[in-house]
């Protein structure tokens, strides 16, 4: 691997940039392998870079169905935080959060981590009161959280309207400053050659059909490039891990949503900081193109589609001009859509089955981009030891039986929590 | 906008509609029902990639509740009915 730097960089130049060495290589899948990770999203790289990193394995493949980073890493809103108030979440997206602060530096590779901060707003006194709440849970974790007035607000933000009369008025909001955005391809890119360089086999092209199971214990899968055998697979395939659990006959507490996006045509600097508004339902950012990025609720009918309908589009877009007057004049560039693990506590699932060597990171409901990391390091600590850490040993599926879900809305079983 | 035919209205705007999710579940008999049952049935969930029998309530129409049978992937409405009747029209 060639490592980047200004000398790498200017030594390149003088070939007019002709001959980098691509970023990882694209071998051909071996008989067999230690670890098999399904799914070449954000997850399943991470996965495999601290498998190889931290625990010294690195007879391991990734194998994906499309291309790195084409699901949801590359359809997500970019947001990163750790402002959770429920034992388990608290901890395990701090951890996270930690890791995401250090990750260009520890990849070796620019994900354009910008912690430009992260406000939810608060319209109602009962908002105030949860937020509040939800802020002293995390500053006794040690986590950083400011509850801001609407004034506070309109200086970080100054387009937004913070007047009375408006249809969501504003009355406060939690600030995490360390919160952010991060480009996802980037994330994607960076941890896939990280993971490569390291002797992990990343397949793209290469869908898993069915999944080897003998006497209780994994074997192998079978894929579109012909059967491999490992001792354990993981699967982090967020969006059909339904899907892929269903081939080795396991039922999960999931439900598949879409979610939509979108962007407007890009434009000059106007909002350095991430705004989001749980009453409305939209979140905004601006990316480095100048684009705006936001989105709000799912579509709320189960879909594997990747594209939603109007009346969504029309009613985040709506509570966006409501709250950013300006914005009413930007000309929408793109929409899309991505589908969501929505599990039925909101929470994730990352955790053993009762397949030995059969591993499964899913359940991440609309907000699994900003666990990148951190999933990926508590799920290679899990498949290696066969045993949880204790950030993830929350995230069981036994949760749902022995009445112990992570329930951070307070919704009750329900696919739609987040 | 999904267009969905309410058995008693006719074709109308999804916008009119809220949804309520799988309708092949079926609330077991509390009188005899395992924890496993009940953990079925709060939370196990088919999921299916393909044709899906799903409830529906014409909240700003008729008020009535609907089974509808739609395409997760394509979104196609193969037809709808009667909570309590069948659906004819798709695969099952």
């Amino acid at each position: 691997m060639v490592k980047y730097s200004i000398f790498s960089l200017a030594r390149n130049a003088l070939s007019y940039h002709q001959n980098w060495p691509k970023a990882w290589r694209s071998p051909e899948p071996k008989q067999e392998y230690d670890v098999i990770i399904i799914g070449g999203g954000g997850h399943g790289l991470a996965t495999a870079y601290f498998l190889a990193k931290l625990h010294g394995i690195t007879n391991v493949a990734v194998v994906e169905k499309g291309w790195l980073g084409g699901g949801n890493t590359g359809r997500n809103t970019t947001i990163v935080r750790s402002n959770y108030g429920q034992p388990g979440n608290t901890e395990f997206y701090e951890h996270s959060m930690k890791l995401w602060e250090g990750l260009s530096q520890d990849l070796n590779y620019n994900v354009m981590f910008s912690q430009r901060g992260v406000i939810n707003l608060a319209h109602t006194d009962a908002q105030i009161d949860a937020f509040q709440r939800r802020g002293n849970a995390m500053r006794l974790a040690g986590i950083d959280a400011e509850f801001l007035s609407p004034a506070q607000i309109k200086a970080k933000a100054p387009l937004i309207d913070i007047s009375p009369n408006t249809r969501f008025p504003i009355m406060g909001g939690l600030c995490q400053p360390r919160g952010g955005t991060a480009r996802h391809d980037a994330v994607a890119w960076g941890l896939a050659r990280g993971a490569d360089s390291r002797g992990v086999d990343i397949i793209q092209n290469c869908e898993v059909t069915g999944i080897d199971v003998s006497a209780g214990r994994i074997t192998g899968i079978q894929t579109s490039r012909g059967a491999i055998k490992a001792k354990k697979v993981g699967v982090a395939v967020a969006g059909h891990s339904g899907q892929v659990a269903e081939m080795a006959g396991l039922r999960l507490p999931i439900e598949s949503h879409v979610l939509q996006a979108m962007v407007t045509e890009p434009m000059k600097p106007c909002l350095d900081t991430v705004v989001t508004s749980g009453a409305a339902h939209m979140y905004v950012s601006q990316s480095d193109k100048g684009e705006l990025v936001f989105g709000g609720d799912l579509d709320f009918y189960n879909s594997y589609a990747q594209r939603g309908n109007m009346p969504r589009i029309e009613e985040v877009t709506q509570a966006l001009v409501t709250m950013f007057p300006a914005f009413r004049r930007a000309r929408m560039m793109r929409t899309w859509g991505g589908i969501m693990d929505m599990s039925m506590d909101g929470s994730p699932i990352i955790c053993k089955t009762d397949i030995d060597g059969f591993y499964i990171d899913g359940g991440w409901c609309y907000g699994g981009f900003k666990a990148t990391p951190g999933s990926g390091w508590v799920f290679a600590h899990t498949i290696a030891n066969d045993a949880p850490h204790a950030l993830n040993e929350r995230f069981t599926l036994e949760r749902f039986n022995n009445g112990t879900p992570i329930d951070e809305s307070g919704a009750g079983p329900t696919p739609k929590a987040h | 906008m999904l267009l969905i035919p309410c058995p008693w209205c006719g074709e109308r705007a999804q916008t009119e509609f809220t949804y309520e999710g799988d309708a092949t579940v079926d609330r077991p008999d509390p009188a005899s029902a395992t924890e496993d049952e009940w953990l079925d049935h709060i939370y196990l969930r088919d999921n299916p990639k393909g044709w899906h029998d799903e409830l529906w309530h014409h909240a700003a129409g008729c008020r009535r509740h609907l089974k509808v049978r739609r395409n997760t992937v394509t979104h196609d409405i193969a037809g709808s009915a009667p909570p309590n009747e069948k659906i004819s029209g798709g695969e099952t």
